[in-house]
C-alpha cells in the first residue's frame, strides 16, 4: 500500500490553533495570537503541497465514526484532483487572508477571538473538502456555517450584525434540510454514504437513471443552493457583509460559498444520471447569475456590489455544473477565489483608507492616494470582466463554451451568461471609477495607504488574478477528468474563437457604458439625476427580503402566537385540562387541603396512596382475582 | 460486588435522604452532605459501564430475590444496554443538581436536599426495577418529592403548578396500576422477563391486552410528555427548582415506553405506532413554533424540550433497530443538554432575578464565559455535527425515513425551526446593545462551582458527538423484544416475536 500522507494533519493544525487562541487567546499578547493563527494555515498549506506529489486518488481511513445496524460511517479522508485544487485554494488563499487580517484587525479588541474563529473555519472547510463520505462532508458543511455565523456576527453588539449571522445560519439550515433528506434517500436506497461506494454502486447499474437519482440530486442541490447562495436562498449572502472584510473575502467569496459547487462536482455521478436535475442546476445557476448581476448594477455600498457579484459568479459555476462541465466549474471556482478575494481585500484596503466608509458615493480620487490598492484592484476588475488572457477570461469562456455546446437549452443559457458578462463588466468598472477616479467626495476623509501586511497579500493575489488562468488553460479538464469524468462536448475551431470574441466584446460594452456614465460625465450630476424606471426595483433588491418576511416569517410567528398558543394550547388543551381537573377536585375535597401547601397534608396523601396501593396489591389474593378485570375482560 | 452494586446504588441515596433529614441543618451542611452522597453514588454508577459485558445481551448485575410471597413480589433489579447509561446519567445529574441548587435554594435546605435524594432514589429504582410492582412503587415515589418541592419552592404560583403536575401525572398512573394488577391476575407474576414471555405466548387475551397496553402508554406519554398531554410541562419548568425541573421530563417516560410498552406489548405498540409517530412529529413542530413566541425563558425551554422529546418518541415508535439505538442515545443527549441549559438559565436568574427574555440583551461582553457555554450548549441542542445532539437526531431521522418518507421529512423541518428559536434566544439574551438590566446589575461571570459543572458537560457533549460508538456499542446490545425483517419495499415491516424465554434461561 502507498505511504500515509497524514491528511488528518491538514484540518488538525487549524483546530489546534482554534483551541489555543479560543481558550487562552484573551490573555496572550497579540504577537503570539498572530503567530499561532498564521502557523496553522501555513502548516496545512505545506502539507497539502507535499501531498500533491502523491499518487491520486489517495484515501486514508482512521476509524469508524458511527456504526449502527443499518449503516456505518467511517472517518475517511480522500485526496484526489478536485480536493487537491480546493485545498490549495483554501489553505493558500486562506493563509494570505490571515496575513492581511493581522493588519486589518490590529486594533480590534476581539483580535484573539477573530483568529480563533478563522482557524475554526479552516478546520471545518478542510474537513468538508477531504471528506470521503457525505456525512463527514456534512460535518464540515454545518461547521463552516457555524464559523460563518460567528464571524458575520463578530461585532455582535450591533444588532444588524447579530441579525445577519442568525439569518445566514437559518437560511443555510433550510438548504441543509434538503441535504439531510438527500442523505436519508442515499441511506435508504444504497445503504452507504461513502462517495466511492456510491459511485461504484451507481456505475454497476447502468440502466439506473432519473427517478430516485433525480430526487437525490435535487435534494442535494437544495443544500448546495443554500450554502452557495443561489436562487431562492441567496438572501443571506449580501447581509453577511456585516462581518469583517477579510471574512467576506475568505468565507463569503473565495471558499465557503463555493462548497455547493464542490459538492455537486463531488456527487457528479448522481447528477450525471439525471438530465432533469442537471437542467434545474443549469437554469438556477444562469438565472442567479443574471438576477444578482442586475442588483449589483445599482448598489452603492462597495461590499454589497461585491457580494452580489459573488452570487452572480457562483451562478456561473452552477451553470457549468448543470451542463456537466464540472472541471470548468472548478476552474472558475479557482480563478474566482483569486480575483474575488483580491477584490474584497482591496475593498477592505479602500475602506481602511477611508476610515470605515463603505459608501462609494463618498469615495473617489483614491487612485493617487492609495496607488498599490488601486493597481491591484485594477488587475482584479479587468480579470473578472474577462479581459483577454487574464484569469476569468479562460474560466468563464470554458463555462460559456460548454453551455453553448449542450443543446438548445444550453444556447439560451449561454446567451444569459453572455449578457451577465456585460453586466459584470459594467458594475465592476462603475465601482472602479466611483472609487478611484474623479474628485474625493468624502468630507473629512484623509485617505492613506494600508500597511504592508495588507498590501503584500494584495500583490500576490493580483499576480494570481492576472496569470491564474494559465494554470488551467487547456489542461485543467484533463487533470480533473480522473475524478470528474471527461467533458462531454467541446467546441472546436472557429466557433470557439467566435465565442471568445463575443464574451470579450460583452465585457468591453459594459466597460464603455460605465466609462460614459461615471467617467466622462460628472459623477455628482450622475448621482443626482432622476432615477430611471426600474431603478427603485433594483435598489430595493426586487423586494425579495420583504416578500419572504411577509409570506414566511410573519405568518409563522402569527400562526404560532395566535392559533397555536392562544387557541390550541391555552383555550382548547388548557380548557380540557381545567374541566378534567375540576371534575377531579369535585371528586375529592382532599384537594382543597392539598392546595394549602401544608406538608402534613402531603404526608397524609402519601399514606393514603400507600394504603390504596396495598389494598390493590392484596386484593387479588384476599378477594380473588376476578373482581379486578370485570371491566376489561369483556372481549 | 457485581451483585450488590445496584442495591448499593439504591441504598446510598436513600440512606442519604434519611441522614440529611435527621441531621441538624447548619449553614451549608445539608448541601455539602448531599453533594458527597450524590458524588459517591455517581462513582458507584460508573462501576456499571466499567464492568458491563457488551458481548452478553440481556440483564446484568441482576439480583432476583423473593420479597413478598403472596402476591409474588420480588426484589428483581438489573440493567441492560437500554438502562445502563440512564443509571449513569441519573448519577451524573445528582451532583449537577446539587451545585445548581447551591445558590438558588436558601431556605429549608434540609427538606429540599432530603427530598432531592429521595427523588434520586426513585429514578434509580425506575431504571433498574424488573419487577413491575417494585417499578410502579418507584414510579409513584418519583412524583411525590417533585410535587412537594414545586409547591414549596415555586417562583410565583408554586402550589398551582404542583397541583397541575400531580393531577397530570398521578391520574394516569391509576390505570397503569390497574393494568399491572390485571396482568398479575392473569399470569401470576410481576416479573418483567416472565411477563414478556407469557404475553408473547398468548397467556393474556388479546382484547384485554389492547386496553392494558393503552393504560401503560397513557401513563408514559403524559410523563414524556407527548402532544397533546404536555399541559403540565411549561408550568412545571417555570415553577420547579432547577435541580428537579432538569430531570422531570423525558427519560422516565421514554425509557418506560421502550422497556414496558414496546417491550411487553410489541404487537399493540406496533399497531398504535403510526399514531405515536404522528403525535411525535406534531410535538416537534408544535413545540418549536411555541418556543419561538415565548416571552419567559423557562416556558421557552419547556416547549423546546417538548420539540426534542417529540423526535425521540418518533424514534421509539419507528420500530427500527437504528431508531431504537438512536432514541436511547438521544435520551442521554437530551437530558445532558437540558441540564446544562437549566444550570445556565438558573445562573442568569440568580444574577438578574428575572426570566423575561425581553429584559435581557447585550450580556456577551459582561459575562463572556456564560455566553460561550450557552452558545456551545445551544449548538448541541440544534444538532450541530461533532456535538452529541446530531448523532441521535441523524439516527432517528434516517431510520424513520425508511418507515415513512412523509413523517420523516416533516420531522426534519425541526432542524430549521430549532436553529431559529435557539439562535434568536441567544441573540436576545447575549447580543445587541447592552440592556438596562445588564448595565444596572453587577457583571458576575460564572464562578468556579458553576464552571466545574458546565465545562465537563460541554466536553462530554463533544466526546459524545465525536466518538458515539463508545455508547452505541453497549446500547445496541439491549435485547430487542421483536425481530424486524425489512421487506423489499423498505416501508413494510414484519413483526414477529422472539421465542427466547429469559425465564427458561434463568432456570
Amino acid at each position: 500500500m502507498n505511504q500515509s500522507l497524514h491528511l488528518w494533519l491538514i484540518p488538525l493544525l487549524p483546530f489546534i490553533g482554534f483551541l489555543l487562541n479560543g481558550l487562552l487567546g484573551r490573555r496572550l499578547p497579540k504577537t503570539i495570537v498572530s503567530a499561532v493563527a498564521l502557523l496553522a494555515p501555513l502548516g496545512s498549506f505545506l502539507i497539502v503541497l507535499l501531498a500533491s506529489r502523491a499518487v491520486l486518488p489517495h484515501a486514508e481511513t482512521y476509524g469508524t465514526w458511527i456504526s449502527t445496524a443499518s449503516f456505518n460511517i467511517d472517518l475517511t479522508f480522500v485526496l484526489d484532483q478536485p480536493s487537491l485544487v480546493m485545498l490549495l485554494v483554501i489553505t493558500g488563499v486562506g493563509f494570505l487572508i490571515h496575513i492581511y487580517s493581522v493588519g486589518y484587525m490590529h486594533s480590534d479588541e476581539g483580535y484573539w477571538r477573530y483568529f480563533a474563529y478563522l482557524n475554526l473555519f479552516l478546520f471545518f472547510m478542510t474537513t468538508l473538502v477531504l471528506a470521503g463520505n457525505a456525512l463527514l462532508m456534512f460535518v464540515g458543511w454545518e461547521g463552516v456555517g457555524l464559523a460563518s455565523y460567528l464571524l458575520i456576527g463578530f461585532w455582535f453588539q450591533k444588532n444588524s450584525a447579530a441579525d445577519a449571522g442568525k439569518k445566514a445560519f437559518i437560511v443555510n439550515r433550510i438548504g441543509d434540510f434538503g441535504f439531510l433528506i438527500g442523505l436519508f434517500l442515499l441511506i435508504a436506497n444504497f445503504g452507504t454514504l461513502s462517495f466511492s461506494d456510491l459511485a461504484a454502486k451507481i456505475a454497476a447499474n447502468p440502466t439506473m437513471t432519473g427517478g430516485i437519482l433525480t430526487a437525490i440530486a435535487l435534494c442535494l442541490f437544495v443544500g448546495a443552493a443554500g450554502k452557495s447562495a443561489q436562487l431562492p436562498l441567496y438572501v443571506w449572502l449580501p447581509d453577511a457583509m456585516e462581518g469583517p472584510t477579510p471574512v467576506s473575502a475568505l468565507i463569503h467569496a473565495a471558499t465557503m460559498v463555493t462548497a455547493g459547487v464542490y459538492m455537486v462536482a463531488r456527487t457528479h455521478f448522481i447528477f450525471d444520471r439525471s438530465p432533469l436535475a442537471l437542467s434545474v442546476v443549469a437554469i438556477i445557476g444562469a438565472a442567479t447569475a443574471l438576477f444578482a448581476a442586475t442588483i449589483g448594477l445599482v448598489q452603492t455600498d462597495i461590499k454589497r456590489v461585491l457580494a452580489y457579484s459573488t452570487v452572480s459568479q457562483l451562478g456561473y459555476m452552477f451553470l457549468g455544473c448543470g451542463v456537466a462541465a464540472y472541471s470548468a466549474a472548478i476552474f472558475h471556482l479557482m480563478t474566482h477565489a483569486f480575483f474575488k478575494a483580491l477584490l474584497f481585500l482591496a475593498a477592505g484596503s479602500v475602506i481602511h483608507a477611508m476610515g470605515g466608509e463603505q459608501d462609494m458615493r463618498k469615495m473617489g480620487g483614491l487612485r493617487t492616494k492609495t496607488p498599490i490598492t488601486y493597481w491591484t484592484m485594477t488587475a482584479a476588475v479587468f480579470a473578472i470582466s474577462g479581459f483577454p488572457f487574464l484569469s476569468a477570461f479562460f474560466s468563464k469562456d470554458a463555462i460559456l463554451a460548454a453551455a453553448f455546446a449542450s443543446g438548445s437549452l444550453g444556447k439560451l443559457l449561454w446567451f444569459v451568461g453572455l449578457v451577465t458578462a456585460g453586466l459584470t463588466a459594467f458594475y465592476m468598472f462603475r465601482l472602479w471609477y466611483l472609487t478611484f477616479f474623479g474628485e474625493t467626495r468624502g468630507h473629512d476623509a484623509h485617505p492613506h495607504e494600508s500597511p504592508w501586511s495588507m498590501l503584500g497579500p494584495l500583490v500576490i493575489l493580483a499576480i494570481l488574478s492576472i496569470g491564474g488562468g494559465w494554470i488551467g488553460a487547456g489542461r485543467f479538464g484533463a487533470f480533473l477528468s480522473p475524478a470528474l469524468g471527461t467533458e462531454t462536448e467541446e467546441l472546436t475551431g472557429s466557433l470557439e474563437y467566435i465565442m471568445m470574441a463575443l464574451a470579450v466584446a460583452a465585457g468591453f460594452v459594459g466597460w464603455l457604458i460605465a466609462h460614459r456614465m461615471y467617467h466622462q460625465r460628472s459623477v455628482a450630476a450622475q448621482l443626482a439625476a432622476p432615477a430611471p424606471a426600474g431603478y427603485n426595483l433594483l435598489q430595493n433588491k426586487y423586494y425579495v427580503d420583504e416578500f419572504y418576511g411577509l409570506t414566511i416569517v410573519r405568518p409563522l410567528i402569527y400562526l404560532s402566537k395566535y392559533l397555536l398558543e392562544w387557541v390550541v394550547d391555552v383555550a382548547i388543551l388548557g380548557g380540557l385540562a381545567w374541566i378534567l381537573a375540576t371534575l377531579a377536585v369535585f371528586s375529592g375535597a382532599i384537594l382543597q387541603r392539598w392546595q394549602s401547601g401544608n406538608i402534613r397534608s402531603y404526608a397524609a396523601w402519601l399514606a393514603l396512596g400507600a394504603a390504596v396501593l396495598l389494598y390493590f396489591v392484596l386484593a387479588p389474593h384476599v378477594f380473588g382475582a376476578p373482581s379486578l378485570h370485570l371491566g376489561m375482560a369483556g372481549h | 460486588m457485581d451483585s450488590a452494586i445496584l442495591t448499593l446504588i439504591l441504598l446510598v441515596p436513600l440512606a442519604g435522604a434519611i441522614l440529611v433529614a435527621l441531621l441538624p441543618d447548619r449553614g451549608k451542611s445539608s448541601a455539602w452532605l448531599t453533594l458527597a452522597i450524590t458524588l459517591a453514588t455517581f462513582g458507584l454508577t460508573l462501576h456499571l459501564p466499567a464492568h458491563f459485558d457488551a458481548a452478553h445481551p440481556g440483564f446484568q448485575f441482576e439480583v432476583n430475590k423473593p420479597w413478598i410471597e403472596n402476591p409474588a413480589i420480588s426484589y428483581h433489579v438489573g440493567v441492560d444496554g437500554l438502562s445502563l447509561w440512564l443509571v449513569v446519567l441519573v448519577g451524573l445529574l445528582g451532583p449537577v443538581g446539587v451545585l445548581a441548587s447551591w445558590k438558588a435554594i436558601q431556605r429549608r435546605e434540609k427538606i429540599f436536599y432530603s427530598m432531592f435524594l429521595l427523588q434520586q432514589t426513585a429514578m434509580y429504582g425506575v431504571f433498574i426495577s424488573l419487577d413491575l410492582m417494585v417499578y410502579y412503587g418507584f414510579w409513584e415515589l418519583s412524583l411525590v418529592p417533585m410535587a412537594i418541592l414545586i409547591a414549596m419552592y415555586g417562583r410565583k404560583n408554586g402550589s398551582a403548578a404542583a397541583t397541575k403536575f400531580f393531577l397530570f401525572t398521578f391520574i394516569p398512573s391509576a390505570p397503569l396500576l390497574v393494568a399491572i394488577l390485571y396482568l398479575y391476575s392473569r399470569t401470576g407474576t410481576f416479573q418483567f422477563p416472565d411477563l414478556r414471555t407469557d404475553i408473547a405466548v398468548g397467556a393474556v387475551p388479546a382484547g384485554a391486552l389492547f386496553w392494558v397496553a393503552l393504560a401503560f402508554l397513557f401513563a408514559f406519554a403524559v410523563k414524556v410528555p407527548v402532544f397533546p398531554l404536555h399541559g403540565w410541562l411549561a408550568d412545571t419548568f417555570s415553577e420547579a427548582p432547577v435541580a428537579l425541573a432538569m430531570v422531570v421530563a423525558g427519560k422516565l417516560g421514554l425509557y418506560s415506553m421502550l422497556r414496558f410498552h414496546v417491550g411487553l406489548f410489541p404487537n399493540q405498540a406496533h399497531n398504535i405506532a403510526p399514531l405515536l409517530i404522528a403525535l411525535g412529529v406534531i410535538g416537534i413542530l408544535y413545540g418549536a413554533c411555541l418556543a419561538l413566541v415565548q416571552r419567559d425563558y423557562w416556558r421557552f425551554l419547556a416547549f423546546a424540550a417538548m420539540s426534542h422529546l417529540g423526535l425521540i418518541t418518533v424514534g421509539v415508535y419507528g420500530f427500527t433497530l437504528t431508531g431504537w439505538t438512536g432514541a436511547t442515545y438521544q435520551i442521554l443527549n437530551n437530558e445532558l443538554i437540558d441540564a446544562a441549559l437549566f444550570v445556565l438559565l438558573g445562573a442568569l436568574e440568580i444574577r438578574y432575578a428575572t426570566s423575561q427574555i425581553a429584559a435581557y440583551g447585550g450580556l456577551a461582553n459582561r459575562v463572556p464565559r456564560l455566553a460561550t457555554l450557552f452558545v456551545i450548549v445551544s449548538l448541541a441542542m440544534i444538532g450541530l455535527p461533532m456535538l452529541n445532539g446530531f448523532i441521535g437526531e441523524f439516527l432517528i431521522l434516517s431510520s424513520t425515513f425508511t418507515v415513512s418518507h412523509g413523517w420523516a421529512i416533516a420531522a426534519t423541518l425541526g432542524v430549521i425551526l430549532s436553529a431559529a428559536y435557539m439562535l434568536w434566544m441567544v441573540q436576545r439574551v447575549f447580543y445587541g446593545a447592552e440592556s438596562k438590566l445588564a448595565l444596572d446589575s453587577p457583571a458576575h461571570d460564572l464562578q468556579l462551582g458553576e464552571q466545574l459543572v458546565l465545562w465537563p458537560i460541554a466536553v462530554l457533549l463533544l466526546i459524545m458527538g465525536v466518538a458515539p460508538n463508545l455508547w452505541l456499542r453497549t446500547i445496541e446490545t439491549a435485547p430487542k423484544p421483536i425481530v424486524l425483517q425489512q421487506a423489499r419495499s423498505a416501508t413494510q415491516l414484519h413483526v414477529t416475536l422472539t421465542s427466547t424465554s429469559s425465564r427458561e434461561a434463568q432456570r
